[in-house]
């Protein structure tokens, strides 16, 4: 039996009922689409997740005291009196790891412009941390390493600062704001950033010498945080470990003793995020591929029907010559066909879906080719599988019950 | 030339519960190329088994049965399909068209079968099995858009489209009004005269089997009469002196 002509008894077998052809494929056309329109949105929050945190800066490390307990009470990391001048010097030592080092205190407090005013955070940083997070200004110049020095009244600010501080628009740089009744002057305005993986607007922010809220805002000498950044992409679990052993020697930790501080790489927030991601698709493909299943015992179930409905058909056929071996071919051929077509179309779907999701909802999506691949190949096993059953039936009918059966 | 169907001491026996029920007991009788038979017989007198036999849907319990030289009953299920793909054609009493497919298609159906057939052999084949039919100008037409008698006619250009040694009608008039009856008595009698086609035909109404030039009676599984009929009647005669209705 030629493979074309049973393509074509098959072919012509699912357009003499049509309608019945198409709610048998339904199931697949839903479950196919549910697969690829999930895992798109998976795939793409996960994407953009990823490049998020890359846009913080992939190099980027981030060292944080842990918050010790003293009688009893936690402190917060503010308070915690673990990271200070000389860790950053000691890090500073070992260029061949770490680009750029920057200490970071952040000070929350109203900032006011004339008649506006604005709740925000004032960060000191030193100058490396615009390039630590890869953080470009729009407008004006860095402060400089002079101006650390000095514990110099300088300020870089943020895109949501500006927009309430001076609502119409002025060129802002040369400007004074006055924050906790200091008077700063702005240098430079840093470009937008918009939110964080975590929704928190990173515009919100004024930047200043870390000497400056040390000595003239929070009157301390301890750092909140230390971010460094690694030499390059590959090299940032070698540079936390380089930097776990320096701040275990500056703080003459022993042997045996906890580290008081954590050494976070971007590397760790992405596969954590990842993970989460994953997850979130591993369980939304599980849940459409139940769905497949389901469609394929539409499938099983159509077929049946079928067999048992043309029985005539089958018996016809064998009397003009067909083989048990051609009717099951033609049998299994249909249900493939439907289960491949219903493939196609779903994959249509579900890629339109995802387009109109990132559209309509602004939802990151992202179709992956081998989701589409997989679901076909799922569609052609469940149509042989789910087909093949009835297909036996059809072929192991004897030709005279079937031909006088009513 | 030899004959085309060969029976020689055929016996079909069906086991019901403890019992051997033979169908057929112990027949034989030949079929020479351009005869034209009728089987006649009340129900139960085993002319379904014989059909099924000689359309090689069935294999004798024993005995042997030749069709066109072969010995159909040392065959597989396989060479048996093969066999009537090649060798036989069938016309039912329900037509047993397919639903929902052309005339021309439906024709084409046993050709489909057929490896050594090329597309265009196959269009070739199922026009002139249709023309032979006289329904070339309702080739694409489906079942449901025809008459009794014309999807009868579709019937019997499938049963013609692979060129069969034997044509096997099963009471293929049994559905049919009397006049379109006749009709198709008419044409198989031109097929059988005219093309020189080999027809068996079932029937249990000795009008039918007048058109026949040789009658077979079965009872009880056995042959009680083999007569060749002296004088056959012409359809066309007939339908010539039928009443014309008048409105």
């Amino acid at each position: 039996m030629k493979i074309t002509n049973l393509l074509r008894i098959a072919w012509r077998a699912i357009q003499r009922n049509k309608m019945r052809a198409f709610l048998t494929m339904l199931g697949i056309i839903i479950g196919v689409a549910a697969v690829i329109s999930m895992i798109a949105i998976g795939q793409g929050s996960k994407q953009s997740i990823q490049s998020q945190i890359s846009g913080m800066g992939s190099n980027m490390i981030t060292i944080r005291p842990i918050s010790n307990v003293t009688g009893g009470a936690r402190m917060d990391n503010t308070s915690v009196q673990a990271l200070s001048e000389p860790d950053v010097v000691a890090l500073q030592k070992h260029p061949q790891y770490l680009n750029a080092v920057s200490p970071s205190l952040s000070a929350r407090g109203q900032a006011i412009n004339g008649p506006y005013n604005w709740s925000t955070s004032l960060q000191g940083v030193s100058p490396d941390y615009l390039s630590i997070r890869g953080w470009p200004l729009q407008d004006g110049n860095p402060f400089t390493n002079q101006d650390v020095k000095t514990a110099a009244k300088v300020c870089l600010v943020g895109q949501t600062v500006i927009n309430n501080l001076f609502p119409n628009g002025e060129a802002v740089v040369g400007k004074s704001i006055r924050f906790k009744n200091i008077p700063f002057k702005i240098v430079g305005v840093l470009s937008k950033k918009g939110e964080n993986t975590f929704g928190q607007d990173q515009d919100d922010v004024i930047l200043t010498p870390i000497t400056t809220v040390q000595k003239r805002v929070l009157a301390t000498i301890y750092y909140q945080t230390i971010f460094a950044s690694a030499a390059d992409e590959n090299s940032t679990e070698k540079a936390a470990e380089e930097i776990q052993q320096t701040l275990r020697i500056s703080h003459r930790l022993q042997k045996g003793t906890d580290d008081d501080f954590t050494v976070r790489t971007q590397a760790e927030l992405i596969s954590t995020f990842s993970s989460t991601s994953r997850i979130l698709t591993i369980l939304l493909a599980v849940i459409a591929g139940i769905s497949l299943v389901v469609g394929g015992i539409g499938i099983m179930n159509i077929m049946y029907v079928s067999v048992t409905e043309r029985t005539k058909e089958i018996g016809l056929r064998m009397s003009i010559g067909a083989r048990g071996t051609d009717i099951l071919m033609q049998f299994l051929i249909e249900a493939v066909l439907i289960g491949v077509t219903g493939g196609l179309i779903g994959v249509a779907l579900g890629i339109t879906a995802a387009k109109l999701v990132t559209t309509l909802l602004h939802w990151p999506t992202l179709v992956t080719q081998a989701s589409v691949l997989l679901s076909f190949m799922v569609c052609f096993a469940t149509g042989v599988f789910f087909g093949y059953y009835p297909a036996l039936k059809a072929s192991r009918l004897d030709p005279i019950e079937a031909l006088h059966y009513e | 030339m030899s004959s085309i169907v060969e029976i020689k001491n055929l016996v079909r026996a069906f086991k019901m519960g403890d019992e051997t029920v033979k169908a057929l007991n112990d027949i034989s009788f030949t079929i020479d190329p351009g005869e034209f038979i009728s089987i006649m017989g009340s129900s139960g007198s085993g002319k379904t088994t014989l059909l099924n036999i000689l359309g090689c849907l069935d294999k004798p319990t024993s005995g042997e049965y030749f069709l066109d030289g072969t010995n159909v009953g040392k065959l597989s299920k396989n060479e048996l399909a093969a066999l009537r793909n090649r060798k036989l054609g069938f016309v039912f009493q329900s037509y047993n068209l397919l639903a929902r497919t052309s005339a021309i298609e439906n024709v084409e159906l046993p050709l489909l079968y057929n490896n050594e057939i090329s597309a265009k052999e196959r269009k070739e084949k199922a026009l002139s099995a249709l023309e032979a039919v006289k329904l070339t100008n309702r080739m694409h037409h489906l079942p449901s858009q025809l008459s009794g008698g014309q999807q009868q006619r579709v019937a019997i250009a499938r049963a013609l489209v692979n060129d069969p040694v034997m044509i096997l009608a099963d009471e293929a008039t049994g559905n049919l009004d009397s006049r379109t009856s006749y009709e198709i008595m008419m044409l198989i009698q031109e097929l059988n005269n005219v093309h020189g086609k080999t027809i068996v035909f079932v029937t249990h109404e000795p009008d039918i089997a007048s058109f026949t030039k040789r009658t077979i009676t079965l009872r009880d599984g056995r042959i009680i009469k083999d007569d060749v009929n002296n004088n056959v009647r012409k359809a066309r005669d007939v339908l010539q002196n039928l009443p014309v209705l008048t409105e």
